[in-house]
C-alpha cells in the first residue's frame, strides 16, 4: 500500500512543495490525485530534509491544497518501448494519442545516461540528402548531430521534410531506417504538415511521433525530447535500426525550460535562461551517435529558430557548441527567392573532413568544397564594395566573382522542393561554376582535379 | 569509520548533510547507497555541502555519507600514458567493462589498474638518503615514456630495505624508508590530492620554444615550454582542430589532453586518430605519448570541475620526471560554467554574468601551474598549458575570456569570418599576441636563424599595413592606391594564402619545421624586395604580379618536401629571373637596388 500525502504545504506555478516526506528520491516520478479522480504525474526536483519540490507534468489548474493526494513511484519517468511504437503519435510523457494500448513489456528511463566515449563510433558515413548545399558543401553524416538555425517564417520545416523525403540513411541496407519526431511548442498546422509530409512520401509507418503542440502544458515540452531520444536509442541500438530524429523547436523547448526555471527562483544567467542550459542540452544532442558493435546510429537534426535571427542569442550559440555543426537559413537568400536558402557560408559540417573525399564521396571534393567557400566569401567582401563604388567600377576579376557568386546562388543553392541531385551532379555543378573565375584564382585545388574535372 | 553524516538536501549535483562535524573541507566522500563520490566544498555548523561526480538521480533524504579521510586525489603511477580517464581518474575502458555503453553511477572509486605487473629497475641500494621527490627506479611504460619512479614529496629518509629488479604490481613495496621517525613504504605508485600543486625547487625562466609545426604559431604568436596560452573563439572556428593539430605535432614529450565539457565524438577521434598517428620525431604512433581526461557535456558537471585539476595533476606528475608536457584544456569555459552551476546551486552571490566573484582567481591559480621548472629531484620539466574559450556568441569582452587574457601569455584569437571563407587555422593576425618573443629571441637565434625574427616583424608590418589599408579599399576599391600600397595587399595575399593557411590533411603541410618555415619567409621576403625595387623603378603592378609566379609561391607549401632546402633557392632564382630584367628594362639610371634581408 502506498502512501499518500495530503500536506501539500505551496503551489506555484508548475511547482507543488510538500511537507513531512519520507522516502522520496531525486527525481522519482509522482501521481497527483486531483479532487479523487484525475491523476496527473509530477516529478521530485529538489529534496530539503522531508520537504520535496514536485514539478507537475498537466499543471497545477485546479489543485488546492486540500483537494490533492499525492504519492510516490520509486522511480524516476519510464516509458514503455517496443517496435509497435512504429507509425504512433504519443504525448510529451510518453502516452499513446490514438487511444489505443502499446504492447510491450520492458520499460525505459528517460533520462538515458551519458554514452561511454570509449564505447562510441566514429561517425564516418556520408549520408546523400539530394540537396546540393548540404551534401557538397556541408555534407551530413550517419550519426551526426546537425542542426538547421533558422528564423521565424523560413523554410526549415519544408527543409526537414525534404531531408527525410531524399536522406538515404541506410545506405543499401534495405529498409531498415526509422525516424523519431518530437514536436515541442510548435502549431497544430507544422505538426500537421509534417505528417502530411511523411504521409506523401510512403514513410508513414516508420514515423514515431512526440508532440506537444504549443497549447499542452509547456511542463511537458522538457520530456518530450527525452522520450523521442529513449525511442530512438531503442530503435538504433535494440532494433539496428538507423534513425534520423527530428526535434523540433529547440528555441521553445529552452523557453519553457527557462519558464519553470524562474518558477523555481534559480539565479539566472544569459537573458533569463538557467546556468545550467548547455548541459541541459548537452544531455539532449549527445545522445545521437553510433555504438562499436552496434548495427544502428542515430543521426539528428534539431531545428531552432533564432530569435529576431541573431545567432549569438543564447539558444543557438549554446547548441552550436555542442553539436557537430550547423545549417544556417538566411531571410536575404529567402526574400530573393531562393529555396532552400542555406547561407554557406556560416554553415559547417564538423565530421564532414572525415567522410568525404576519397574512397567515402569522390577525391576532389574536399578542395572544390574549399575552394567555393573561399570564393563564394570573397564575393560577399565585393558585393559590399560594389554597393559603395558601383559594379562599374570593379575590377576585370571582381566582376567575374559577382557573376559567380550569383550563378552559384542560383545553380547550386538554389533547388526544387521535389529536386533530389545527386552528389557527382553537385560535385559537377561546382566544378562548372569555378569555370567562370580565373584560373589563377584557384589556388585551393589541385592541377590534375582542374584537368580531369573542369577540363574535361 | 564512526562518523556518518546524513543527507538533507538533494539539488541536482549539490548535497547538502547533517552531522557533518567530523569531516574536512575538501574531503571526498561516498555518498548515499550507491556510494556515489563527491567532495565537500563547505561546512557549516555540522552541515556540510557536497559536489557529486556522478549523476544523482534515486538518490533519497536520509541516506549516509561515508568519510574516506583523504582530500580528492588521484592515483599517480605507470598506467596512465595512452590512457582515457574520466574526471576523476577513473578510467573509461574500465568503466566500459564494468557498465557497459553508457556511464553508470555507483561504479566506485577505480583508478589505474593496481594489479598489472610492469617491469621495474630500481638504482638505488641499501643506506643511500633519499630526499623526497628522488628518483629511485624506471619502468618503461610506453616505447617512449620512461616512467620514472620518484619519492612522494612528502616522504623521506635513509634506504632500509630496497626491493632487487623484477616484475611487480603496483601494491607491491619496492623501498622502505627511514626518516627517524616513521618507516614510511614506498610503492610504484603515490597519491596527490588534485588542487594542491605538486612542489618543485624553483622556477626557471621560459627561455625554450613550444615547437608546434603550425606556421602561423611558431612564426608569428609563438608558445613557450612552461608558458600559457588561450585560443578563444566561437563555435565554428576551429578551437578544437587547433587543439587537436598542437596535440598532434608539438614537440612537447607528453599530451595531456583534457575533454572537459566537450563532444563524446571529438574525444572517439582522438582515440581512434592518434593510434594510427605517427609522431614524426620517433615514428611510434602519438597515442604512446598521450593521456586523455574526458569529461563530455552529458557528462555529471561537478566532475567536469575536477578535470581540469586531475590533468594538470598528471601532468605535474610527469613534468617532475624531467618531461615537458602540453596539457590542452578543451574547453576552460565549460569548466567556468561547471563553476557557475554549481555556484548557482549554492545560492552564492553572483558576480558578472552569474559566474561567481572567485572565477579570475580559480582561472588565475590554474595558468600558474604551468611553468619551466627545476623539479626536487634536480630535473629539468615544463608544463604548458593551452586553454580553448568558448566565449557565448564569440564576444571576447565576457568574464573567461577577458580573465583569461590577463594571465596567459600567447593569445590566438580565432576569427569568424576566416573561419567561413575556410582559411585554417582561423587565427586573427591583428588580434592575436604573444608575450614570450623577447624570451626566445635566443633560442630563434640558436635553433633557427639570426633573421628569423627580423623576417616576423617585416611580415608582421606588412600584414598590419594591410589591414589598414583594406579599411580603405572596402571603401573605394584596390585600383586607386598607388602601385607600392597594392603591392602590400599582393603580397599579403601571399602570405595568407600560401603561409598562414595550413592544410592539416595535406601529407607535407600538416607539420612544418622552422627551417622550412624560414626558408618559406625567405622566398616570400624576396618576392616582396624584388617586387617593391620594380615598383619604384615605375613597373606596373600588373607586371609584377605574374600570375604563374605568384601562384608557384603560394603552392610552395604543397611542394617541397622537409629535407629539400635547395628547393627554396630555386624559387629564390626564378623570382630574380623574372625581375631583375624587368627592372633593368625601365632602370634607365641605372641605380643598383639595395638588397636588404634577402642578401643573408
Amino acid at each position: 500500500m502506498k502512501i499518500k500525502y495530503l500536506n501539500i504545504k505551496k503551489i506555484e506555478g508548475p511547482l507543488i512543495i510538500l511537507d513531512g516526506v519520507k522516502d522520496a528520491s531525486f527525481d522519482e516520478m509522482v501521481e497527483i490525485e486531483v479532487e479523487g479522480q484525475e491523476v496527473r504525474k509530477g516529478k521530485v526536483v529538489q529534496i530539503d530534509r522531508n520537504r520535496a519540490i514536485i514539478q507537475v507534468f498537466e499543471g497545477t489548474t485546479g489543485m488546492s491544497l486540500n483537494n490533492t493526494r499525492i504519492s510516490f513511484a520509486g522511480r524516476p519517468l519510464e516509458i514503455p518501448l517496443s517496435k509497435d511504437i512504429l507509425g504512433r503519435v504519443f504525448n510529451g510523457i510518453g502516452e499513446p494519442l490514438d487511444g489505443a494500448p502499446l504492447f510491450s513489456g520492458k520499460k525505459y528511463d528517460i533520462h538515458g545516461r551519458a554514452m561511454n566515449p570509449v564505447a562510441r563510433l566514429y561517425p564516418r558515413n556520408f549520408i546523400q540528402t539530394g540537396i546540393s548545399a548540404i551534401d557538397g558543401l556541408t555534407t551530413l553524416i550517419r550519426g551526426q548531430k546537425l542542426p538547421i538555425f533558422s528564423g521565424d517564417g523560413l523554410p526549415h520545416n519544408e527543409l526537414a521534410a525534404q531531408i527525410v523525403r531524399q536522406a538515404q540513411i541506410t545506405e543499401g541496407e534495405g529498409e531498415n531506417f526509422a525516424i523519431v519526431f518530437a514536436a515541442m511548442g510548435i502549431k497544430h498546422g507544422e505538426a500537421d504538415f509534417f505528417r502530411r509530409s511523411f504521409q506523401q512520401s510512403g514513410v508513414l509507418k516508420k514515423v514515431v511521433m512526440y508532440q506537444n503542440l504549443a497549447d499542452d502544458p509547456i511542463i511537458e515540452r522538457i520530456t518530450t525530447p527525452r522520450c523521442a531520444l529513449t525511442a530512438a536509442e531503442y530503435l538504433a541500438f535494440e532494433e539496428d535500426m538507423h534513425v534520423l530524429v527530428i526535434l523540433t523547436n529547440i528555441t521553445s523547448y529552452c523557453e519553457a525550460l527557462r519558464e519553470i526555471s524562474a518558477s523555481r527562483e534559480e539565479v539566472p544567467s544569459r537573458k533569463g535562461y538557467p546556468g545550467y542550459l548547455y548541459s541541459d542540452l548537452a544531455t539532449l544532442y549527445e545522445r545521437a551517435g553510433m555504438i562499436k558493435g552496434k548495427k544502428g546510429s542515430i543521426t539528428q537534426i534539431p531545428i531552432l529558430t533564432m530569435p529576431n535571427d541573431d545567432i549569438t542569442h543564447p539558444v543557438p550559440d549554446l547548441t552550436g557548441y555542442i553539436t557537430e555543426g550547423q545549417i544556417i537559413l538566411s531571410r536575404d537568400l529567402h526574400q530573393r527567392g531562393i529555396y532552400p536558402p542555406i547561407n554557406v557560408l556560416p554553415s559547417l559540417s564538423r565530421l564532414m573532413k572525415d567522410g568525404i573525399g576519397e574512397g567515402f564521396t569522390r577525391e576532389d571534393h574536399p578542395d572544390v568544397s574549399s575552394q567555393v567557400f573561399s570564393a563564394y566569401s570573397r564575393v560577399q567582401e565585393i558585393r559590399s564594395l560594389a554597393q559603395v563604388i558601383g559594379e562599374d567600377e570593379l575590377s576585370d576579376t571582381d566582376k567575374k566573382y559577382l557573376e559567380f557568386g550569383n550563378e552559384f546562388e542560383k545553380q547550386f543553392v538554389r533547388q526544387n522542393y521535389d529536386e533530389n541531385r545527386n552528389l557527382m551532379d553537385t560535385l559537377d555543378i561546382m566544378w562548372e561554376l569555378l569555370k567562370i573565375l580565373p584560373k589563377s584564382e584557384l589556388t585551393r585545388v589541385k592541377p590534375e582535379h582542374i584537368e580531369k574535372y573542369m577540363e574535361a | 569509520m564512526s562518523n556518518v553524516g546524513k543527507i538533507i538536501m538533494i539539488n541536482g549535483p549539490v548535497v547538502k548533510a547533517e552531522n557533518m562535524e567530523g569531516f574536512t573541507m575538501r574531503e571526498m566522500v561516498l555518498v548515499g547507497e550507491k556510494k556515489l563520490i563527491g567532495e565537500i566544498i563547505s561546512i557549516n555548523e555540522g552541515i556540510a555541502t557536497i559536489q557529486v561526480y556522478e549523476e544523482t538521480v534515486g538518490l533519497k533524504a536520509g541516506e549516509a555519507i561515508y568519510p574516506t579521510n583523504k582530500p580528492l586525489s588521484v592515483k599517480l603511477g605507470p598506467g596512465i600514458i595512452g590512457n582515457i580517464f574520466d574526471g576523476i581518474e577513473r578510467p573509461l575502458m574500465d568503466i566500459f567493462d564494468k557498465g557497459g555503453d553508457y556511464i553508470p553511477e555507483g561504479i566506485g572509486l577505480t583508478s589505474i589498474d593496481l594489479h598489472r605487473k610492469w617491469k621495474v629497475k630500481i638504482n638505488v641500494p641499501v643506506g643511500q638518503e633519499l630526499k623526497a621527490g628522488a628518483i629511485f627506479g624506471e619502468v618503461q611504460e610506453s616505447p617512449v615514456v620512461r616512467h620514472k619512479l620518484m619519492i612522494p614529496p612528502d616522504k623521506w629518509g635513509k634506504v632500509i630495505f630496497a626491493e632487487k629488479d623484477g616484475e611487480y604490481d603496483l601494491e607491491h613495496v619496492l623501498l622502505i624508508l627511514d626518516d627517524g621517525v616513521n618507516k614510511n613504504e614506498i610503492k610504484m605508485y603515490q597519491e596527490w590530492p588534485v588542487r594542491i600543486p605538486r612542489p618543485v625547487t624553483k622556477r626557471n625562466p621560459i627561455s625554450k620554444l613550444l615547437v608546434t609545426g603550425q606556421r602561423v604559431i611558431d612564426t608569428f604568436f609563438p608558445l613557450a615550454k612552461g608558458g600559457t596560452a588561450a585560443i578563444p573563439g566561437g563555435f565554428g572556428t576551429g578551437k578544437t582542430s587547433a587543439q587537436h593539430q598542437l596535440a598532434k605535432w608539438s614537440d612537447a614529450d607528453i599530451i595531456v589532453y583534457v575533454g572537459c565539457g566537450e563532444r563524446g565524438n571529438e574525444m572517439t577521434e582522438v582515440l581512434e586518430d592518434f593510434p594510427k598517428l605517427k609522431d614524426p620525431r620517433n615514428g611510434q604512433p602519438l597515442m604512446n605519448r598521450t593521456v586523455l581526461i574526458a569529461n563530455t557535456s552529458n557528462m555529471p558537471v561537478a566532475a567536469r570541475e575536477a578535470s581540469i585539476y586531475t590533468g594538470i595533476t598528471i601532468a605535474e606528475y610527469y613534468r617532475d620526471m624531467g618531461y615537458n608536457i602540453a596539457l590542452m584544456a578543451d574547453s576552460t569555459s565549460r569548466w567556468a560554467e561547471a563553476l557557475r552551476e554549481i555556484s548557482g546551486r549554492l545560492e552564492e552571490m553572483p558576480a558578472e554574468e552569474g559566474y561567481p566573484a572567485y572565477l579570475p582567481s580559480r582561472i588565475g591559480q590554474f595558468y600558474e601551474r604551468a611553468g619551466d621548472v627545476k623539479t626536487l629531484s634536480g630535473e629539468e620539466g615544463s608544463i604548458t598549458i593551452i586553454g580553448a574559450v568558448s566565449p557565448p556568441g564569440g564576444d571576447f569582452s565576457e568574464p573567461v575570456t577577458q580573465n583569461t587574457k590577463r594571465v596567459v601569455g600567447t593569445f590566438l584569437a580565432l576569427d569568424r569570418a576566416l573561419a567561413y571563407s575556410r582559411h585554417y587555422p582561423a587565427i586573427n593576425w591583428i588580434n592575436s599576441y604573444t608575450g614570450y618573443v623577447d624570451d626566445l629571441r635566443d633560442w630563434y637565434r640558436g635553433n633557427v636563424s639570426e633573421h628569423m625574427l627580423e623576417l616576423r616583424e617585416k611580415m608582421l608590418g606588412i600584414l598590419g599595413e594591410e589591414h589598414k589599408l583594406m579599411e580603405i579599399v572596402k571603401l573605394v576599391g584596390e585600383d586607386i592606391l598607388p602601385d607600392d600600397q597594392r603591392l602590400i595587399l599582393e603580397i599579403s595575399k601571399v602570405l595568407k594564402t600560401g603561409y598562414l593557411q595550413q592544410n592539416s590533411f595535406h601529407e607535407l603541410d600538416a607539420n612544418v619545421s622552422l627551417k622550412k618555415q624560414y626558408n618559406m619567409l625567405r622566398v616570400i621576403d624576396r618576392l616582396y624586395e624584388k617586387a617593391l625595387a620594380a615598383v619604384k623603378k615605375g613597373v606596373p603592378i600588373s607586371l609584377i604580379r605574374e600570375e604563374k609566379l605568384f601562384y608557384d609561391i603560394i603552392s610552395m607549401k604543397y611542394n617541397v618536401p622537409e629535407d629539400d632546402e635547395a628547393a627554396f633557392d630555386r624559387y629564390i632564382e626564378q623570382i630574380d629571373i623574372y625581375f631583375d630584367p624587368l627592372v633593368s628594362q625601365y632602370d634607365k639610371g641605372g641605380i643598383r637596388y639595395e638588397d636588404k634581408v634577402s642578401e643573408h
